[in-house]
């Protein structure tokens, strides 16, 4: 047994059979998670987070390869086993599945009722994971009184309450508001902290990983193509699509109040509309200030924003910029050496955007 | 109105009571597996047997095509067998019970396809049993549904317990031929229409009281 290592996915297959044929939704996928991290997986709709998540405690069955928690091979469980061995491995959804008919209080006590938790002994479970995730006045409440990271919240304390080494998190943060998912991802970190639970969350949203993920993967369809620390991931992309992903919780467009009068095409008076991506391997450099000294550029900055992963920045910034056609093609050389990523997004009349 | 019929009017609401109460509780007793049986063999359920649930949909819907009035004299022989006679209040419970039991095996099926499967996704998460699933999720979670779907079924016995009584089984549509139709005396007619009305205004009461005990969601 390998306690270095609280999940293993080894050579994981999943095909569906279809009328129209087989899809392979998991591509030999090979994954270790250690004990206490948190790693997120991101991927668009349709690349197989889905999949990928529901083969770790065996909701789905994968075609091939092996599922290994806390050292046991689930793959070749008997029914019996598999159960038991799912008791350990906790998980939370999307829409909370909450029972309608059940208070806080016995929600949280279903997952011990399955395990034939004995009624008197409960309490001392129960309480304290109510008042973990801070809804101790909220006991005796249907889930229909609750709001949405309220239900979330009773969903984790049913999810701990079989005191599991793993949990599973189902894009559990895409159904609430900015500021709730802030408070769950939140949660989710302090309950890593105090009981080093080890946590797989499967997102489409970048801001998710950069809140709380220690490590992450880029699923990409039913490929597992990028795996890095998030720090690291940030800073040095391997692939287009990790960087998209990057720069997808950053605005790449220009406010609608401008934009309406950019121009696809270069006409006389107007002057480019560029978009700097500046990732953290050059994020601190002095760019503008290089790019006005050596190539003569005139720069209006329209649009910025930067961010920070840890101790790495990064940004986008939107910028119309005035300078002879030579230099530009000289500057935009030189951006692209330096790797940052400038593209002519579009083209603004002088007089919306005057260079005086 | 004579002190007789007082009587028989009382003797045939009980016997009315008698015959719905009893003809519901067997219909429940069989029909509430079944239909659970009916969800969990559906195809991508977790007991997903596609032919034996094609097989349990086919006999339920013949069953159910099959007029009361008809089924009623086409099972006599099932009924002689059972009771040991064809008439009277005890012979017609035997055709009650087999038109609720499909009824009730289709209203149970619909309430629990109105649960969301992530429960039971959720639940099997969590290492429960079909049988945890079915006890603690499935039955709590389409309670209110099936209490309205047996106030339905229970509701539509007591018309056909009525039709039963033309029959010889007794009950108030017994009375309400006998004495109101054959012997020309509206009065009884009536009184066994307002009996009548009076008992499923207060079933269905009770069915919506249970329903809002019972269902904790008001959106």
């Amino acid at each position: 047994m390998n306690f270095l290592i609280m999940i293993t996915l080894r050579e994981l297959y999943k095909n569906y059979t279809t009328p129209q044929g087989t899809i392979t939704a998991l591509h030999n996928i090979n994954l270790h998670v250690s004990p206490g991290e948190i790693f997120g997986i991101i991927g668009r709709s349709g690349a197989g987070k889905s999949s990928l998540i529901r083969c770790v405690n065996l909701l789905e069955q994968p075609s091939s390869g092996q599922v290994i928690v806390n050292g046991q091979d689930l793959t070749v469980l008997e029914t019996a086993d598999l159960r038991h061995a799912r008791r350990k491995i906790g998980m939370i959804f999307q829409h909370f599945n909450l029972l309608s008919s059940r208070t806080v209080y016995d929600n949280v006590a279903f997952s011990l009722e399955l395990a034939n938790q004995k009624k008197e002994a409960m309490d001392e479970i129960i309480l304290p994971l109510l008042e973990l995730t801070g809804l101790s006045d909220k006991k005796n409440h249907y889930p229909a009184q609750l709001s949405g990271g309220q239900k979330q919240r009773v969903a984790i304390a049913r999810a701990l309450a079989s005191s599991p080494h793993v949990l599973l998190c189902d894009e559990a943060t895409s159904a609430l508001d900015p500021e709730t998912t802030n408070s769950i991802l939140h949660l989710l970190k302090d309950i890593r902290d105090r009981l080093n639970l080890t946590i797989l969350l499967i997102t489409h949203e970048m801001s998710v990983i950069k809140a709380c993920c220690d490590r992450v993967g880029i699923l990409e369809k039913g490929h597992l193509i990028e795996e890095n620390e998030v720090g690291e991931f940030f800073a040095y992309p391997k692939t287009d699509i990790a960087k998209n992903f990057i720069f997808s919780s950053l605005p790449q467009t220009l406010p609608p109040a401008i934009q309406e009068y950019v121009l696809a095409t270069e006409k006389p008076n107007t002057h480019p509309v560029m978009r700097l991506q500046l990732l953290p391997s050059t994020a601190t450099q002095p760019i503008i200030a290089l790019l006005i000294s050596q190539f003569g550029w005139r720069i209006n900055i329209l649009q910025g924003n930067m961010e920070y992963v840890k101790k790495h920045a990064m940004g986008v910034m939107l910028v119309a910029i005035d300078g002879e056609k030579s230099q530009l093609q000289n500057g935009m050389a030189y951006l692209k050496k330096i790797g940052i990523n400038a593209e002519i997004i579009g083209h603004v009349p002088n007089d919306i955007i005057p260079f005086a | 109105m004579s002190q007789t019929i007082s009587f028989l009017l009382l003797e045939a609401t009980l016997e009315t009571l008698y015959m719905v109460i009893v003809a519901s509780l067997i219909a429940t007793l069989v029909g509430l597996p079944l239909g659970i049986l009916l969800y969990l063999t559906r195809k991508g359920n977790i007991i997903e047997r596609p032919a034996l649930h094609q097989t349990l949909a086919i006999i339920i819907n013949m069953t159910r095509s099959v007029p009361f009035i008809i089924l009623m004299i086409a099972v006599i022989p099932m009924t002689r067998l059972i009771v040991g006679t064809s008439i009277g209040t005890n012979a017609a419970i035997v055709p009650l019970s087999l038109a609720a039991i499909p009824f009730i095996a289709r209203v149970v099926e619909s309430a629990l396809l109105e649960i969301n499967k992530g429960l039971i996704e959720a639940a099997l998460a969590m290492g429960a049993t079909p049988w945890q699933i079915i006890r603690k999720v499935l039955i709590p979670e389409a309670f209110p549904s099936i209490i309205n779907g047996l106030t339905l079924t229970v509701i539509s016995l007591v018309g056909y317990s009525a039709m039963a009584g033309a029959v010889g089984g007794g009950g108030l549509g017994d009375l309400a031929i006998r004495y109101g139709y054959q012997r020309f005396d509206p009065g009884v007619m009536v009184i066994t229409i307002v009996i009548m009305i009076a008992l499923v205004q207060i079933m269905q009461s009770t069915g919506d009281w249970l329903v809002k005990k019972f269902k904790h969601f008001r959106n």
